[in-house]
């Protein structure tokens, strides 16, 4: 019922369909012609996009490699890096999304049920939104040492207040709603009425507001990683990647560009399929973009 | 008379009267074929002609047209009522005329005409010089159809500046003028004032101006009063006969204008309409002068309409039951508080020191109009909220001030339907699932919660196979029926019903309340039953409680009290309600 009305929504489509090709890339990474990432080979300093040649890896054997995208100033093969950097991305905006909305859904329906936990909770939430969410991930980055859980942590650390602030509104209205009511009236427990009638009833929004959050994240991780405070540089992200092209972004443009094609398509997507949800899962917005 | 024929769909919308019959015209030996509107003299060419009209509907839908084949016509002074239930089609044929159909919805077939011009051809600049102009349209929900940032003022000057050309003082003088033939107290006022500002009689007043102030030879008026209370929906009946019977009215020859007036509630068409027209499933079921319709009808769908409305006239009283109380509440009191800007305390009387009892197998009626404290004495009662003050008893134990876990294991003994069964049931939860929350809440295993419900879907005459569909898959009137068997699942004492079932269609609520009847014949249930309805209480109710402004105005049995009563309120309240229909039957 609901898959094929999704199918039918062509920005969901576009979305799901780049979001599961880079999927697919992240998984096989190993299977498609890559080398290892962090490999450094001197004799192929700053190769050109497309060059066939032998790429010497760690272990001193040598491999017949394509350069897709060329190499970087260390010698490193780009493709793999960037392909591999598919994976960092990926796994930090799906964690990043379940840790946001997940500890935002419970501080909301707190917030939302109990009056006295909606009056301390938000105010510190409000002075969480006070502190630029960059800043305060670089801040945690910093402060926790920079591993793939510190930066999903890091980054979505600042996206909890918007979540509970959602999350809390929505549970304003539903409580208020006869069948919760009447789940009172039938002596339901609080803690099962929050988890039986509330929070399914609020879960379309939230998938909704999930999307944009792994959106955000993939971007924030690049500008963490950007700035030499996302993952150590033996991890390949598409942040560093361009982060170590961009001192010779003139000469070898290709090293800053080539990460970013598979940025822009990736939070592209990620936003599509946010919107295509949310135009199904909520007929109210699909009106307005019909 | 169009033949009647069967399919499912669509939308509902409310009810309320254009124009009054005040003195019925004498029972007139009519012609006996009813499509044809009575004609007598040399009569004046009608302003609205429909002429079998269709209005298809995206393919997709349980049926192909929402608007089947209707035709009316209305003469100038007549007032033709459509009646009919939710998906009828009769608020689609209403909105067809006025041209604002939604894009899904287009008129396939058919004629509509307004003096001799063709609506469905006109363009969409024509349409909306006609609108305001020549036809004038009164909504249900005033709230909604006024700009809520705009003064009442500046709404009507807009349309008189698209409309006319009239200079400023000219403009503000027809206003003022409007407001004191719609009888707004205070129009000066009235010009300057928001919308939330005002009541909401006084806001369809507004809207009714608005209508009226180019004098448009038709007035399209659909569930006007459906949202008002029994009172002001009198008076807003009597308004719209009134502006209507004004000649000033229809400018080409001082006619009188026509009014199409649609409408769910057979009192309010008995009390306005000169003809009739029901609709069921988008066709036309029957069309002919009022009388006719309501006391000779012809098909069996108006029959079945006119039956379904229950009598103001209570049947003779039973003998009070015996037995202690099961819900009892003493000087039950309601204040809300609140601070201004200035830290000023204000203190709203929502409720104020009302009594109350509810006996094994007796029905207690609770009426009155909206904000007379009736659903906030009901809340206190079922422990939705705490009351400020007095007394709460289910059973032995006194709950008024209990917390959610002291009342927790004690909640099964009364129980609660709510109004609106779209909402009272958790959309994303299988029937089943519902139904047996409380049971399990008690204590019953699974497996006897399952059996349990599966016994009660019996008693609310719903099949077992629907335990395991979920809410949307039901109509409105079943869902009520679940509502019903998920409240008696903890197997309660006492049963509160707010408005159970004020949201359902006639047919559906005579369902309802026999339902409800059985059930408490049936278990012995107390039924404490909240409604606005005087109609629906005189049928269920053995005792009626009327209440007025947070206050017990009046109570006693319900045949005395509806054939005596002794405060002036109740004798008002009984007296807006809209006139009882007799039917010889046929």
């Amino acid at each position: 019922m609901l898959i094929p009305k999704l199918w039918r929504n062509s920005a969901f489509k576009f979305g799901i369909l780049v979001l599961l090709l880079l999927l697919l890339l992240a998984v096989c990474a190993p299977l498609l012609g890559t080398v290892d990432p962090s490999a450094m080979d001197s004799a192929n300093i700053n190769t050109a996009a497309g060059v066939h040649g032998e790429f010497a890896l760690l272990d001193g054997s040598a491999v017949q490699h394509i350069f897709w995208m060329g190499s970087d100033n260390f010698g490193r093969d780009i493709y793999s890096r960037v392909l591999y950097g598919t994976r960092t991305s990926l796994l930090v905006a799906a964690f990043t999304a379940l840790v946001a909305i997940g500890i935002g859904a419970v501080l909301g329906m707190l917030a939302g049920y109990f009056r006295l936990v909606d009056a301390l909770l938000m105010r510190f939430m409000d002075g969480l939104m006070a502190i630029p969410a960059i800043l305060l991930a670089i801040a945690l980055v910093s402060a926790l040492g920079a591993t793939l859980w510190t930066v999903v942590v890091a980054i979505a650390i600042p996206e909890i207040p918007r979540v509970t602030r959602l999350v809390r509104a929505l549970v304003l209205t539903l409580r208020e709603e006869p069948f919760v009511e009447a789940a009172r009236a039938l002596a339901t427990p609080t803690p099962v009425i929050l988890w039986r009638h509330i929070l399914p009833n609020a879960m379309a929004p939230l998938i909704v507001q999930g999307t944009f959050i792994a959106a955000s994240a993939v971007l924030t991780e690049a500008i963490l990683s950007f700035l030499g405070l996302g993952l150590p540089a033996d991890v390949p992200t598409w942040g560093n990647i361009m982060a170590e092209g961009r001192v010779q972004f003139t000469q070898y443009p290709g090293n800053v560009l080539f990460p970013a094609l598979f940025l822009v398509p990736t939070v592209l997507a990620i936003n599509l399929l946010g919107d295509g949800l949310r135009d199904v899962l909520d007929p109210k917005f699909a009106k307005r973009s019909a | 008379m169009k033949e009647d024929k069967a399919s499912t769909l669509v939308r509902a919308m409310n009810q309320a009267g254009a124009k009054t019959v005040a003195a019925p015209e004498a029972p007139t030996p009519t012609t006996e074929h009813p499509p044809a509107p009575p004609a007598a003299k040399p009569a004046p060419a009608p302003i609205l002609v429909i002429d079998n009209l269709h209005v298809a509907l995206p393919t997709g839908g349980d049926r192909s047209h929402a608007v089947h084949g209707v035709s009316l016509s209305i003469a100038p002074g007549k007032t033709v009522c459509v009646v009919g239930e939710s998906g009828s089609g009769k608020s689609v044929m209403a909105t067809a005329v006025m041209g604002l159909l939604p894009r899904e919805l287009k008129p396939s077939q058919g004629r509509i005409t307004l003096q001799g011009e063709s609506l469905l051809d006109a363009s969409a600049l024509r349409l909306r010089q006609l609108r305001g102009k020549a036809m004038g349209m009164v909504f249900q929900e005033p709230m909604t159809a006024l700009n809520p940032v705009m003064t009442c003022g500046e709404q009507i000057d807009e349309l008189l500046k698209e409309h006319t050309k009239w200079p400023a003082a000219l403009r503000q003088k027809e206003i003022l003028d409007i407001l004191a033939k719609v009888r707004l107290p205070e129009p000066e006022r009235m010009v300057r004032s928001y919308p939330h500002q005002l009541s909401g009689g006084q806001r369809q007043r507004i809207v009714i101006a608005m209508a009226v102030i180019l004098k448009p030879a038709l007035l399209i008026c659909d569930e006007p009063t459906t949202a008002l209370d029994v009172t002001t929906q009198k008076e807003i009946l009597k308004l719209i006969a009134e502006l209507q019977s004004d000649t000033a009215y229809g400018a080409p020859g001082a006619l009188q204008s026509a009014v199409l007036f649609i409408t769910h509630d057979m009192g309010v068409v008995a009390e306005i309409a000169d003809e009739v027209l029901v609709m069921h499933q988008g066709r036309a079921v029957e069309y002919g002068p009022v009388d006719e319709v309501l006391h000779h009808p012809r098909a069996d769908y108006t029959r079945m309409l006119l039956d379904a409305v229950p009598s103001m006239t209570p049947p003779p009283a039973r003998p009070a039951p015996p037995g202690p109380a099961l819900l009892r509440g003493e000087a039950v009191t309601k204040t809300y508080s609140s601070r201004d800007w200035l830290g000023r305390a204000r203190e709203t009387h929502a409720l104020q020191a009302a009594a109350l009892a509810v006996r094994a197998g007796e029905t207690v009626g609770v009426v009155g109009e909206s904000g007379s404290g009736k659903s906030t004495l009901a809340r206190c009662l079922i422990r939705m909220i705490e009351p400020s003050d007095g007394q709460v008893f289910w059973g032995e134990a006194e709950v008024a001030h209990l917390g959610e876990g002291g009342l927790r294991p004690l909640r099964s003994q009364v129980q609660v339907v709510f109004q609106d069964p779209n909402r009272s049931l958790n959309p994303r939860r299988k029937v089943g699932d519902s139904i047996i929350e409380g049971a399990m809440n008690f204590g019953a295993s699974h497996a006897e919660a399952l059996a349990l419900a599966a016994d009660l879907m019996d008693k609310v005459r719903l099949p077992r196979e629907g335990l395991q569909r979920y809410p949307s898959q039901f109509s409105g009137g079943q869902r009520q029926r679940i509502a019903i068997a998920r409240a008696l699942a903890c197997k309660p004492r006492v049963l509160v019903a707010d408005e159970a079932v004020s949201a359902l269609d006639v047919s559906v609520q005579a369902q309802i309340l026999t339902l409800l009847r059985d059930i408490r014949d049936e278990l012995g249930l107390g039924l404490l039953f909240i409604t606005h309805d005087l109609r629906v209480a005189a049928q269920l109710c053995d005792r009626v409680i009327v209440m007025h402004q947070g206050q017990i105005v009046e109570q006693g049995l319900t045949a005395e009290l509806y054939a005596n009563p002794q405060q002036d309120y109740t004798r008002r309240l009984l007296q807006a309600a809209p006139a009882n229909i007799s039917r010889t039957n046929t």
